[in-house]
């Protein structure tokens, strides 16, 4: 086995060991754990661009890394495919700009930061990997185990509470995840998905509703996670109450999740899998139509940036839900350059509310304050009393500060509307042109759908547009509000990735278009982890 | 003995699911304890059930499948255990500081929640 081949297994090695590591040495070694934690993250990131180049190849298929070299739907497996590598490139992008922006303050707010923030990574990049599912259930317990550590981070009452639901209702899905799973293996007698993918279309009669009602159990969990609707009440105020650059990351582990969803129901429920084929798309699309539904209510509703940015991590969850359940290549390649886009945007937001809401507090934002709202419905009030103290001035002049913090709300504002010229709207308009394809099959829902995505569009301008003119259009008499460079550079990173992916949108869709079309097509995926004499590399060690 | 196991996961379940909608953290704790533990009896249903058979095989004789209970449930067990202990753990330290700074044991952190600020 040539060395590079090896790789694979990086993703959940470096991670691990970078955060063995930070735990020997002294807190007080701040410097030292910063440049250790950005170095792995930085390691991260090419090791998934090297996974992605070698996935980008035409006429790649999909890599099976055997831990141990045992015979695979025994051992433990590893798998690379056009998926998981870009979603890997993903989290590892996130997780670079969450972490640089977090030596701005936020690593100081408690111990153990930088360590607890690559084990959240390490759970995230195994799940991506893993070829099995009792696995996938240790990666999404190693993710979740780091998320409490991080939900909590920075402590204070309203981190307290909103965590203490948070653990409860996760560790409660974790039990469901296990019934899932118990099911799968009583009926199937095996938990590697390629395995699984190969002896669904077997089964029949009783073992076949037990086999549906277990995946049906298994796939809360994930609904839990991705916040479909009526599972996600606990996102909004999670993430709201966490320190800014951990929701920042908490926006790639919603999409845990969807990417869990995409991988069964490609897998073990796709067109080739006999009677079990597409059983749960109705509710898929049922479901996330209800998201969609309660997510633009939620941000219209929404009187804080935190709770914008909820709402539209649970929209854009539901248009993931729909555009699964369409069953359609077309669909879900739109839903791929979706889910990247707006897994950037909501990070970039997220990392942007901070600094927005401390320029727009009167005090100068020394303290960022989680409880106070960001402004309240008398607003108007407030507008005619400051527009008469600003009186004697000439003019106001714009600071620079709120000129960036602004460009860049109103680049947020873009992406998450999905308007052109920014990668949402490129998302959006392939999506619904997969739709488009698809709606001899999908008839009324297909309709129902395009509605949907529509609206919550526009509600989502609207929600922006309200709190981009109170937050800093509105004249405050308050002192230089202040950015910090550290601050500034990862939320620029993070757009210039999102303009990146709107010039490169012709390789990213032809990318995105091959691995929503390997995915319908489970063969190679199955030859990959069960007959890896066809693969060069067989030997290990 | 399906039916004992079978009532015991019953009974552990119902008690658990009823603790965990009570509005005392405590409750909360053990009642996602006791559902851990009816889980784990689940678990190990699902790879029937079998008494007095060996998990591990032994090379020396010729393998015969029947006689052999069933080790991956025996495995996925343990892996729950060991993670349900660390997130109960963890549950409880965190009951604990919400205790503390809530001043109360209510699982919204506040007596009644009409009466939230």
């Amino acid at each position: 086995m040539p060395p590079a081949a090896h790789l694979l297994i990086a993703p959940i090695l470096l991670p691990l060991f970078a955060a063995a590591l930070m735990l020997v040495l002294n807190e007080r070694r701040r410097w030292l754990k910063r440049a250790i934690s950005l170095s792995t993250l930085a390691a991260l990131m090419a090791v998934a661009i090297a996974l992605l180049i070698a996935m980008a190849a035409p006429g790649s298929t999909p890599v099976a890394y055997r831990l141990g070299d045992w015979p695979a739907p025994f051992a433990i497996t590893l798998v690379v495919d056009r998926l998981s590598a870009l979603l890997l490139l993903l989290a590892a992008s996130i997780g670079l700009c969450s972490s640089f922006y977090a030596i701005a303050r936020w690593d100081r707010a408690g111990p153990r930061f930088h360590a607890l923030f690559l084990l959240l990574l390490m759970g995230v990049n195994g799940a991506f990997l893993t070829g099995d599912l009792f696995n996938l259930f240790v990666f999404f317990e190693v993710m979740l185990a780091a998320s409490y550590g991080l939900a909590l981070h920075g402590a204070g009452v309203e981190r307290t509470k909103a965590s203490l639901h948070y653990v409860a209702i996760n560790i409660a899905t974790s039990l469901l995840f296990l019934v899932g799973i118990a099911l799968i293996y009583a009926t199937t007698g095996t938990l590697n998905m390629a395995d699984l993918s190969q002896r669904i279309p077997m089964l029949g009669g009783e073992d076949l509703v037990l086999l549906e009602s277990g995946a049906a159990i298994l796939s809360i969990a994930f609904f839990v996670k991705a916040g479909m609707w009526p599972l996600g009440f606990w996102l909004t105020p999670t993430y709201a109450a966490a320190a800014a650059p951990v929701a920042a990351t908490f926006a790639i582990m919603s999409k845990v999740g969807i990417y869990a969803i995409i991988r069964l129901s490609a897998l073990a429920f796709g067109p080739a899998s006999g009677l079990a084929a597409g059983f749960a798309n109705e509710w898929l699309i049922t479901g996330g139509l209800a998201t969609m539904a309660f997510g633009t209510i939620g941000m219209l509703a929404a009187s804080r940036l935190t709770g914008i940015a909820g709402s539209y991590i649970l929209i854009s969850s539901g248009t993931l839900l729909v555009a699964i359940g369409a069953g359609s290549p077309f669909v879900l390649t739109g839903a791929l350059f979706y889910l990247v886009s707006s897994t950037l945007g909501t990070c970039a937001f997220y990392l942007l509310i901070e600094p927005v809401e401390r320029a727009a507090d009167p005090d100068g934002g020394a303290v960022p304050s989680q409880a106070e709202p960001a402004f309240e419905d008398d607003e108007p009030g407030r507008l005619a009393e400051d527009e008469s103290d600003d009186e004697d001035e000439i003019g106001i002049v714009i600071p620079a500060t709120i000129a960036l913090l602004g460009s860049a709300f109103i680049i947020c504002a873009l992406l998450m509307a999905g308007l052109p010229p920014l990668p949402g709207f490129l998302a959006k308009f392939a999506i619904i042109d997969g739709l488009l394809r698809a709606l001899p099959e999908m008839a009324a829902t297909g309709w129902i759908t395009l509605a949907a995505i529509l609206i919550s569009g526009l509600a989502t301008l609207i929600a922006m547009t309200r709190a981009g003119i109170n937050l800093l259009w509105v004249p405050v008499d308050r002192p230089q509000a202040h950015l910090r460079v550290v601050e500034a550079v990862p939320i620029g990173v993070v757009l210039a990735l999102c303009l990146a992916l709107v010039i490169g949108a012709g390789p990213a869709l032809g990318y995105m278009k091959a691995a929503a079309t390997s995915l319908y097509d489970p063969v190679r995926y199955t030859d990959a982890v069960l007959n890896p004499a066809h693969q060069p590399e067989e030997r290990t060690r | 003995m399906e039916i004992i196991l079978a009532l015991a996961i019953g009974i552990i379940t119902t008690s658990g699911v009823w603790l965990l909608f009570r509005p005392r953290t405590f409750q909360l704790a053990i009642g996602l304890s006791l559902l851990s533990y009816a889980i784990n009896l689940f678990i190990l249903a699902m790879g029937r059930l079998r008494m007095d058979a060996p998990p591990v095989v032994d090379k020396a004789v010729p393998v015969d499948p029947a006689a052999f209970a069933d080790p991956l449930p025996q495995a996925l067990v343990l892996t729950a255990i060991v993670i349900s202990f660390a997130t109960t753990a963890l549950l409880l330290v965190l009951l604990l500081a919400a205790r503390g700074l809530t001043g109360t044991d209510h699982v919204d952190g506040a007596e009644k929640p009409e009466t939230k600020p």
